[in-house]
């Protein structure tokens, strides 16, 4: 769905953060990407999402080769990938449910109600669907985002350090979360660089641990 | 440009058609941007009117006088009865000899008694009164030298008096015609202020919501979609505006004095008959421009949002 051809990126007058990547994200695949920080972990999953066109080398998404595609057709590729920032990122002037539906909203898709209620419990936050996002706690954005991302159902999800502002309970229910996601055959790439949260992950779905090291993804050795 | 007209249909539709309603829930109030707007349209809306009507007022005058040229003139002859009939030979035989000068004739006693006839009665005896002669005559195209005509009438017939009208009526006529082009001109002015200002006010409200933007983006949404969220907003502020400010106009203009056809400019300067539909055209015209600044606004702010 999302593959990498000896990609590689170099922001304007810099040498190449990446380079020589090869990387595919198959259906069901589980993945966690980590790396120290500035390594380009966020620079990887920019490349995934078309927010970043690779300097060299090419990125293809759902068969379409990155750099050949217009801002319409990255916009609708989007669609189909499901992603999680650290900072969540919300429209903070709508509440919960709208934030949740809005990738709905922008393909102008009707917006199934139950659905809605039932991803909402799912997440746990059905009592806080008007809530505006300034007065979530972190936890709750990260759900929320989470929410957000898989209401189109979308094929790939992509989350960059979805743990990091959120206490060691609430990752564990995030990280249950998406291996759910990921048993419904979604592919999951998840950039972290919490050890422990990938070791916990160990026993409850077969992930590969991708490592950028010296510019370039390294396989990080055994499965988990 | 055809890839422009095919962008413009598609966020028209967007903006104003059926289209998204949903689009303008996703970006905030604009507050401040879009009472500017508002405003402007209106300032800018009650401005046009004037200058339409100052153009319509030059128009009118222009086209009335211009049909009042004739491309004559008159030439009067006043001297004692005994010298009359000699100079009055001798201005046709000086006209005759003038380059640009045709059909040179002496009016008939019959024509002056018509003329006078509003002041005198249709009585009058002409034959015995000692009234001044008159000839009248028509100019080519190139025309002539009224200066040396004037000269040599002087020389030949010292009682002749040439009275070119049309002379000094024309370059009113051209007045007329420019100041009519000023108020164009004004009337362009204020449609480009207005569009620079919602460009502004358009731009403004973008960068406030880059974040929007940026999470729009994000969650897959397409330009059109998220250039009709701002379109819509500025389009309709303009309306409003423009529809409040030509109204405010029409009523100023209303108070104004009523022209007539034989009235100056300034008692001409308003609308009379079907020309108080013109205004009406504002509106329209406003909301068009606010469209089309704002969506060039987006289109820019959007090329440079991944």
């Amino acid at each position: 769905m999302i593959d990498f051809h000896s990609a590689g990126y170099g922001y304007a007058g810099g040498r190449p953060l990446l380079t020589d990547i090869g990387l595919s994200l198959a259906p069901g695949s589980f993945h966690f990407l980590t790396g120290p920080s500035g390594a380009g972990k966020t620079t990887l999953l920019k490349l995934c999402y078309g927010e970043l066109v690779p300097t060299e080398g090419s990125v293809s998404l759902f068969g379409a080769a990155l750099a050949g595609m217009d801002r319409d057709a990255v916009a609708r590729a989007r669609r189909r990938i499901g992603i999680v920032h650290q900072d969540c990122q919300f429209l903070d002037h709508l509440p919960v449910a709208e934030n949740v539906v809005l990738p709905l909203t922008v393909a102008g898709q009707p917006v199934p109600e139950q659905d809605l209620a039932d991803l909402l419990a799912w997440v746990g936050l059905s009592d806080r669907a008007g809530a505006l996002p300034p007065s979530l706690s972190g936890g709750e954005r990260q759900r929320a985002a989470l929410a957000r991302a898989v209401i189109t159902a979308p094929d790939v999800i992509l989350a960059d350090e979805p743990t990091g502002n959120v206490d060691w309970e609430m990752s564990l229910r995030l990280l249950g979360l998406l291996v759910e996601l990921n048993r419904m055959g979604k592919a999951v790439l998840i950039a972290t660089h919490d050890m422990n949260l990938i070791r916990t992950a160990k026993g409850q779905v077969a992930a590969r641990v991708l490592r950028i090291r010296d510019r370039q993804v390294q396989a990080a050795g055994a499965e988990l | 440009m055809t890839g422009v007209l095919v962008r413009l249909r598609a966020v028209a539709r967007g903006a104003l058609g059926g289209g998204d309603p949903a689009a303008g829930r996703v970006v905030p109030p604009t507050g401040f941007t879009a009472r500017l707007t508002l405003f402007t349209a209106a300032a800018m809306s009650f401005l046009a009117v004037f200058a339409l009507a100052l153009a319509l007022a030059a128009g009118q005058l222009a086209e009335r006088w211009e049909g009042a040229l004739t491309d004559s003139a008159t030439i009067r002859i006043s001297a004692p009865v005994d010298q009359i009939e000699a100079q009055l030979q001798a201005v046709l035989q000086v006209l005759e000899t003038t380059p640009g000068v045709t059909g040179a004739q002496e009016i008939p006693d019959a024509e002056m008694q018509r003329l006078l006839a509003p002041w005198f009665g249709s009585n009058l005896p002409v034959d015995r009164l000692p009234l001044p002669r008159l000839v009248a005559f028509s100019e080519t195209g190139a025309g002539y030298d009224s200066e040396g005509l004037r000269l040599r009438l002087a020389a030949e017939a010292p009682g002749a008096m040439l009275d070119d009208h049309d002379r000094w009526r024309r370059p009113l006529v051209t007045a007329a015609k420019r100041l009519r082009l000023v108020a164009s001109v004004a009337l362009v002015l204020i449609g480009a202020t207005l569009a620079a200002m919602v460009t502004l006010a358009a731009q403004a409200a973008l960068a406030a919501n880059g974040q929007v933007i940026r999470v729009l983006r994000l969650v897959g949404a397409e330009d059109r979609f998220i250039s009709a969220a701002f379109v819509r907003r500025f389009t309709l502020r303009a309306l409003a505006g423009s529809a409040a400010g030509t109204a405010l106009g029409l009523a100023a203009a209303a108070l104004l004095p009523g022209g007539t056809v034989e009235a100056g400019l300034l008692s001409g300067l308003g609308f009379a008959g079907w020309t108080w539909l013109w205004p009406f055209v504002l509106v329209p015209v406003s909301a068009a421009v606010a469209y089309l600044a704002t969506a060039a606004a987006a289109a820019r702010t959007l090329r440079r949002t991944p």
